[in-house]
């Protein structure tokens, strides 16, 4: 039921709604030209983009674009083992015989369906958290959720995921759930800080007056306000995550032989050098391109951020 | 009446996505030795932009001079390089700013900010330094011209401990510390209450008399500008449109934006204010052709859009720049 | 004409340290007293730290009062938002100082104005979108501005969004808190003769509260004068314009721009403030204004002085009209209710 108290005079000019919603193509491609003409102003950035892109085009599309997409797994040819790069194998094989540029592109599978699964569940949660405990500052809820957040993050990183995971039976999901558990608290304190302030502008003050539902508040007001530093954090976290990973795969705690992982092939390799030294350093050479693809990725972001 | 200050045809315009923000357009400005000039226009008028390049301050990578000259004491400041420029800047012209909490560093100490101005503009000649002064003696007579209480323990103090009012006078004290021939004061206490602001207006007025200094201020308030200056310019989308004495010009307002804007301000007197000026600001990436009021002029004509309306003298140091008043004062 | 809102005895202080003796109160709300009826539209001038904003913050609910009464149509809302019931937010409304604030840069004008419309059923929802076209045409945007976001329009339009959201819920009554401060002048010329129109049309009652005394000539019907906390002056328009009695009063108009000869010889002679205006947290005795006063005298530094009906609707705290009053008349120490 419609509750009108006062008697209002109204005088519509445009009886047949001559207004028209611009189509999302439109408002999507004009975004999209406004957000290259910022981004591409750092040239070091579009390099880290292109990089990022051509790593994940390569790891989906991994059996189709790599030479020999057979040695991904358990395969030996002892012919061709511990071969110097050449024409046939770019980057060499190792001592079963097997291509590692093949490997590596495979390995790259495992590396960013790692990062991506560690930051779809570790980030809402760090968000989520970090959204209440920054809109109810100073209460109790505040309290329990930030020092928890802070004991989380006493730990460093690398040493909590290796006690995680070496209690666990040694798989790439296990890491996972190990990076995943301390990698949400510096989301936590990331949207906190935003939340916090945030939740004394006034347009969120104008939302509670007129009686918005605190989830309301929470997600459709402050949340679109936080998000631009989340993306870009997560950007730069990728980056992060693969070296973790990479971390956990060198000591043995990650994929398993024979799946191809980063960090288990530069292990592998490393008691071969300096003989078969094509055996670690492509491998370790493939991380930190990798890394700094995404981290020139995430600067960038973070500079168009800042400039506005 | 000598010419300190002669801005000349300046277009300035700013690079974007979609090509360049053409805000200044043809901009004719004169500040005579001693004369207090005041500046009035609305927000994206141009009118800090014009101050910026006087003092060369535009921002490098996105700024770009197009056209044109700024004359001050016989030298073009837009040829000028390195030394010459650092000259004018430390000893020729000086700028306070709108916000006094941003114009002050906030982690050093107000008396730390005042050495350091000092000391980099030391000359013989023209520094107020006389033999034997060290630079805080300079520095606590600067606080004392302007009216500071207290002085010693301000040199002291913070800026984040001063109120709005003093933070704005320890500006102004950084600006007269070398004698200076011309001040650009930009919206001086817009932000402060209006008795303080009274105080800040008033300082400004009586070191410009003592110093023989002259002023440029900046306001988007007519009142201010009628009480606080001797000539005024209207400035509207990047061009003047209208100077006379101050007198002068609320005696008989001529250009339809002067009018507009008149009858616009509330009025002590009550009786309503008019419903403003229709229309909006030009699109700088787009502007009109002509006289970039026109869109919004009541009383615009087919000449007013073919080309910019040069300014037409209506006698009595009154100019305008509308085509109304073409053939020297009659419409 | 009844009286909407009635404020008795309003007092709101915070807390802002500790000392041995007890806590450190800073008086932003100082025992204030005043009615404002329908229709009308009320103003209330002061300098920074008057307290006027934070009068205007506690009857919407933003802080509770620490003492004192508030009724809105007879209904009591000495509380803040949480407790309050949920007609209340929508009959009043706020247009804050800053459009760029108190709208979400994140969120499309039409996400703007269809909260309030959502949250108290305005219409139903199927015509929720023509609801909306009708609001922006009442401010005189169009239609399709109902998609843009807010930083891409300027600073009057903002304005003008969030005047079409306080209208959104259908209120009586709307606090206007130094609503066109950040704007240009023929913008606020032209929002100032919107809100009037609006007012006529809705028969709105307007709180409206500015620095600006000019402003509030062309604003108001009847005027409150604050410093530190207290009204120090409250008469009709005409009257607080025309013949100012309080020396605060006096001062500020006696300081402000003009822009003719005929607003000149408006104004009172002109008064040199001296001094900085104290901190609200530092309060000196005897009449808060006496640093500052060119007419003070000894009884000022030691007495407050009690707000005094002069002249019929004619209020003023001073202690020089303390003896206006004939003898055997007795001094009325607070604003009584009609």
């Amino acid at each position: 039921m419609p509750t009108v108290n006062q008697d209002q005079k109204i005088q519509s000019s445009t009886p047949n709604n001559q207004y028209r919603k611009p189509s999302t193509r439109v408002i999507l491609a004009e975004n999209l030209r406004k957000f290259w003409y910022k981004f591409s102003r750092n040239k070091l950035s579009v390099i880290g983009l292109v990089v990022v892109l051509l790593v994940i085009l390569a790891a989906i599309l991994a059996p189709w674009v790599t030479p020999y997409p057979q040695h991904a797994s358990a395969y030996v040819d002892f012919d061709n083992a511990s071969q110097a790069p050449s024409s046939r194998f770019l980057m060499g094989t190792d001592i079963f015989g097997r291509d590692i540029l093949t490997r590596i592109v495979f390995a790259f599978q495992g590396a960013l369906w790692m990062a991506f699964l560690v930051l779809i569940i570790s980030v809402p949660i760090g968000v989520l958290l970090g959204l209440i405990a920054g809109y109810y500052k100073n209460t109790w809820i505040d309290t329990l959720i930030m020092r928890i957040t802070d004991i989380f993050l006493a730990i460093p990183p690398l040493i909590l995921a290796l006690a995680i995971a070496s209690v666990l039976t040694p798989n790439l999901t296990n890491a996972m759930i190990a990076v995943t558990v301390m990698w949400w608290p510096w989301y936590t304190r990331l949207v906190y800080g935003m939340a916090s302030s945030l939740r004394n502008e006034y347009f969120v003050i104008a939302a509670e007056l007129t009686g918005a539902s605190k989830a309301h508040i929470l997600f459709r007001e402050i949340l679109p306000n936080c998000l631009s530093p989340v993306f870009t954090k997560m950007a730069l976290d990728v980056g992060w995550v693969i070296l973790i990973g990479a971390s956990l795969s060198f000591v043995g705690l990650g994929e398993q032989p024979p799946t191809p992982a980063l960090g288990q092939m530069v292990s592998d390799g490393a008691r071969y050098m300096p003989d078969l030294w094509w055996y670690t350093v492509f491998p370790a050479l493939a991380i930190i391109v990798v890394i700094l693809g995404f981290n020139l990725t995430g600067d960038g972001l973070r500079d168009m951020l800042e400039q506005r | 009446m000598d010419t300190l200050l002669d801005i000349q045809d300046l277009h300035v315009w700013y690079r974007v996505y979609g090509g360049y923000l053409k805000v200044l357009n043809g901009v004719n400005f004169t500040v005579n030795k001693g004369e207090r000039v005041g500046l009035v226009g609305e927000a994206g008028c141009g009118k800090t932009t014009t101050m910026k390049t006087i003092l060369r301050i535009l921002p490098d990578q996105v700024s770009k001079i197009a056209q044109g000259q700024i004359w001050f004491k016989g030298q073009d400041i837009l040829k000028m390089s390195g030394g010459a420029l650092q000259n004018v800047r430390s000893r020729g012209i000086a700028m306070i700013f709108q916000d006094p909490t941003s114009a002050l560093n906030p982690v050093f100490s107000v008396g730390e900010q005042l050495s350091d101005v000092i000391r980099y503009s030391l000359d013989s000649r023209t520094s107020r330094r006389k033999k034997g002064q060290t630079i805080k003696q300079v520095a606590m007579q600067a606080l004392k011209e302007v009216s500071m209480p207290d002085q010693e323990r301000i040199m002291g103090t913070y800026p984040i401990q001063l109120s709005g009012g003093m933070r704005q006078r320890v500006c102004i004290s950084m600006a007269i510390t070398t004698s200076r021939e011309l001040l650009i004061a930009d919206e001086p206490g817009t932000s402060l209450d209006v008795t303080i602001q009274d105080q800040i207006l008033r300082l400004l007025h009586e070191l410009v008399k003592q110093h023989n200094t002259s002023i440029i201020l900046i306001t988007h308030s007519l009142g201010v500008a009628r009480e606080m200056t001797d000539r005024i310019y209207v400035m509207y989308a990047g061009t003047m449109v209208e100077t006379a004495r101050a007198s002068e010009l609320f005696a008989n307002p001529l250009h339809p934006y002067t009018l507009g804007l008149l009858a616009s301000v509330p009025k002590l007197t009550g009786g309503g204010i008019a419903r403003g000026i229709p229309g909006r600001l030009p699109d700088y990436l787009n502007p009109p052709a002509g006289c970039r009021f026109s869109p919004r002029c009541t009383r615009s004509m087919p000449v007013c859009e073919l080309s910019p309306p040069p300014f037409f003298d209506v006698g009595n140091e009154h100019k305008v720049g509308c085509y109304l008043f073409q053939g020297n004062g009659h419409e | 004409m009844n009286d909407i809102l009635q404020i008795k005895n309003l007092k709101k202080y915070f807390i802002v340290g500790k000392k041995k003796e007890g806590p450190i109160y800073l008086r932003a709300v100082d025992n204030v007293n005043l009615e404002i009826r329908e229709v009308e539209t009320f103003g209330l001038v002061g300098e920074s730290g008057s307290g006027k904003s934070t009068i205007a913050y506690t009857v919407m609910g933003m802080y509770k009062p620490t003492a004192g009464e508030m009724l809105f149509k007879g209904e009591n809302i000495a509380m803040d938002i949480s407790k309050r019931p949920h007609h209340l937010k929508k009959e009043l409304q706020i247009v804050f100082q800053d459009p760029g604030s108190s709208l979400n840069p994140r969120r499309s004008i039409r996400q703007i104005l269809e909260l309030p419309l959502r949250l108290h059923n305005v219409v139903p929802a199927n015509q929720i979108e023509d609801k909306i076209v009708e609001l922006l045409e009442k401010v005189e945007l169009p239609p399709d501005y109902m998609y843009k976001s807010t930083p891409s329009i300027g600073g009057g339009e903002k304005q003008m969004v969030a005047i079409a959201r306080a209208l959104a819920a259908s209120p009586s009554f709307i606090v206007l808190d130094e609503p066109t401060s950040a704007l240009d002048v023929s913008v606020q010329a032209k929002i100032i003769n919107k809100l009037l129109d609006l007012q006529q049309e809705l028969n709105l009652t307007y709180l409206f509260i500015t620095h600006d005394l000019s402003l509030m000539r062309n604003m108001a019907s009847r005027v409150a004068i604050m410093y530190l906390g207290r009204i120090c002056e409250l008469a009709t328009a005409k009257e607080f314009f025309e013949e100012p009695l309080h020396p605060y009063t006096r001062m500020l108009l006696s300081s402000i721009p003009t822009v003719s000869v005929e607003e000149d010889l408006m104004k009172p002679k002109k008064v040199i403030s001296t001094g900085e205006i104290p901190s609200p947290v530092d309060i000196p005795p005897g009449c808060s204004f006496h640093s500052r006063c060119p007419e003070k005298e000894s009884r000022c530094l030691k007495d407050d002085p009690e707000m005094v009906e002069v002249k019929p609707g004619h209020w003023v705290r001073c202690h020089q009209f303390a003896y206006q009053l004939s003898a055997g008349e007795q001094p009325v120490p607070s604003l009584e209710m009609r």
